[in-house]
């Protein structure tokens, strides 16, 4: 027999695994099945992503180059994130894809382990090849959507609402760490000059924890607001939270606080020289 | 540079129109305690929009100066403080307490209106 050199090596492998597509492939949805992967997808889906990934995951094989898996990959995890598919699954897949073939490669060439042996050779690195490449791209796609989301989370969540003529609110809602501390009073100051407001209420009430980092925060925040003449109320402190903050010792006494929102509005209008009444009671001569 | 002292009626205006060194901001001092007596001034407005850095020598004296105009029988508001310099100024730990800002001018010379209707004096 002619000895065969690691391309064309590679050639018949490659027409092996066209040849024998069809069990192979079934083989592989069976057992991606069996081990409880991807059961947020049907049979049927898992079916049909098999045989693309399978037949591009051939062409990777046969060409060498990866880009169009790296593209797949990626498109491919876009679909399924949302749906709830973990690392650990997409990349027990792909090694289940190569333990399958390999197995087949075994089958076909027990008869001359010399030549298998070159064989796996040939398969071995461009597999693994493969098989890095579909897990990049699936965790790169991961980050960019954390990414992405991190940042819609940051811009959505720290509105500053007017009220009334130089009445501002911020509520806070989420975590509060030391960039988004620096954002959100940046967003504040720009907002007290913008609108003019002598009086700011910062209601806190869906502020999960406070410790005494984000309590500095606060008074950094309440303190650059005072150099713009703006007065800070701060509302919406619950009972755990200033129980936490008496108790390691956090000294808001530069800060005025009332209970709820509600009562950091009237508050705020009292600043102001506004007095709401109803209006029977406005319309009533004195 | 000298900061140009204005008298608005009952008050006295000072703005600041480009950073000042040191000695600047003492001769400021200075004239502004001063004339608070010859004028007879019942508030004294420093306008720092045009400052783009106030140091820890600045707000020292800008806070010297509210408590000896206050001794003098005066207030002093700061107005303009821009937005990126509260925001250092806290950072820093540089802050003006007891001193009463407001955001401009008119919001300063309002401040000082309500404070002269409430101590019922003129």
């Amino acid at each position: 027999m002619k000895e065969l050199d690691e391309k064309d090596l590679l050639r018949e492998l490659v027409a092996h695994l066209r040849q024998n597509r069809t069990e192979l492939r079934e083989d592989w949805a069976r057992r991606i099945t069996d081990a409880k992967l991807l059961t947020a997808m049907s049979r049927e889906e898992i079916f049909a992503e098999a045989t693309s990934v399978y037949n591009k995951y051939v062409e990777a094989l046969e060409t060498g180059t990866l880009e169009m898996l790296h593209a797949y990959a990626r498109n491919l995890s876009e679909r399924i994130i949302p749906r709830g598919v973990e690392t650990h699954e997409v990349l027990g897949i792909v090694l289940l894809l190569r333990d399958v073939l390999a197995r087949s490669l075994f089958a076909k060439y027990q008869g001359d382990f010399k030549l298998l042996n070159r064989v796996l050779d040939a398969y071995e690195p461009a597999a693994n090849r493969v098989a890095n490449a579909v897990a990049v791209g699936f965790v790169q796609e991961r980050e960019r959507i954390i990414r992405e989301q991190q940042q819609s989370i940051r811009e959505l969540s720290t509105p500053v609402l007017q009220v009334r003529e130089r009445l501002l609110i911020l509520p806070i809602i989420g975590v509060i760490d030391s960039q988004r501390a620096r954002q959100l009073t940046e967003q504040l100051l720009r907002a007290i000059r913008a609108n003019r407001a002598r009086v700011v209420v910062i209601d806190i009430t869906g502020v999960a924890a406070v410790d005494s980092s984000v309590a500095n925060h606060l008074v950094q925040t309440v303190e650059a607001s005072q150099l713009l003449g703006a007065a800070v109320i701060v509302t919406g402190l619950s009972p755990e939270i200033a129980q936490t903050l008496v108790r390691i010792g956090v000294n808001l006494g530069k800060v005025r606080t009332v209970g709820d929102l509600q009562g950091g509005l009237e508050e705020a209008e009292r600043v102001l020289g506004y007095k709401v009444v109803p209006i029977a009671e406005a319309s009533k001569p004195a | 540079m000298a900061v140009p002292i204005l008298k608005q009626s009952p008050y006295l205006i000072a703005t600041i129109q480009s950073a000042l060194s040191d000695a600047d901001l003492l001769s400021l001092r200075d004239s502004l305690t001063e004339q608070v007596g010859r004028f007879r001034s019942r508030g004294v407005i420093v306008d720092v929009t045009a400052l783009d850095v106030l140091d820890s020598f600045a707000s020292r004296t800008l806070r010297d100066i509210s408590y000896m105009v206050r001794l003098r029988g005066a207030e002093t508001v700061i107005v303009g403080i821009q937005p990126e310099v509260a925001f250092a100024m806290v950072q820093l730990g540089v802050t003006l307490k007891d001193v009463a800002t407001a955001l401009d001018l008119e919001e300063g010379l309002a401040y000082l209106d309500k404070k002269k209707l409430n101590s019922g004096r003129d």
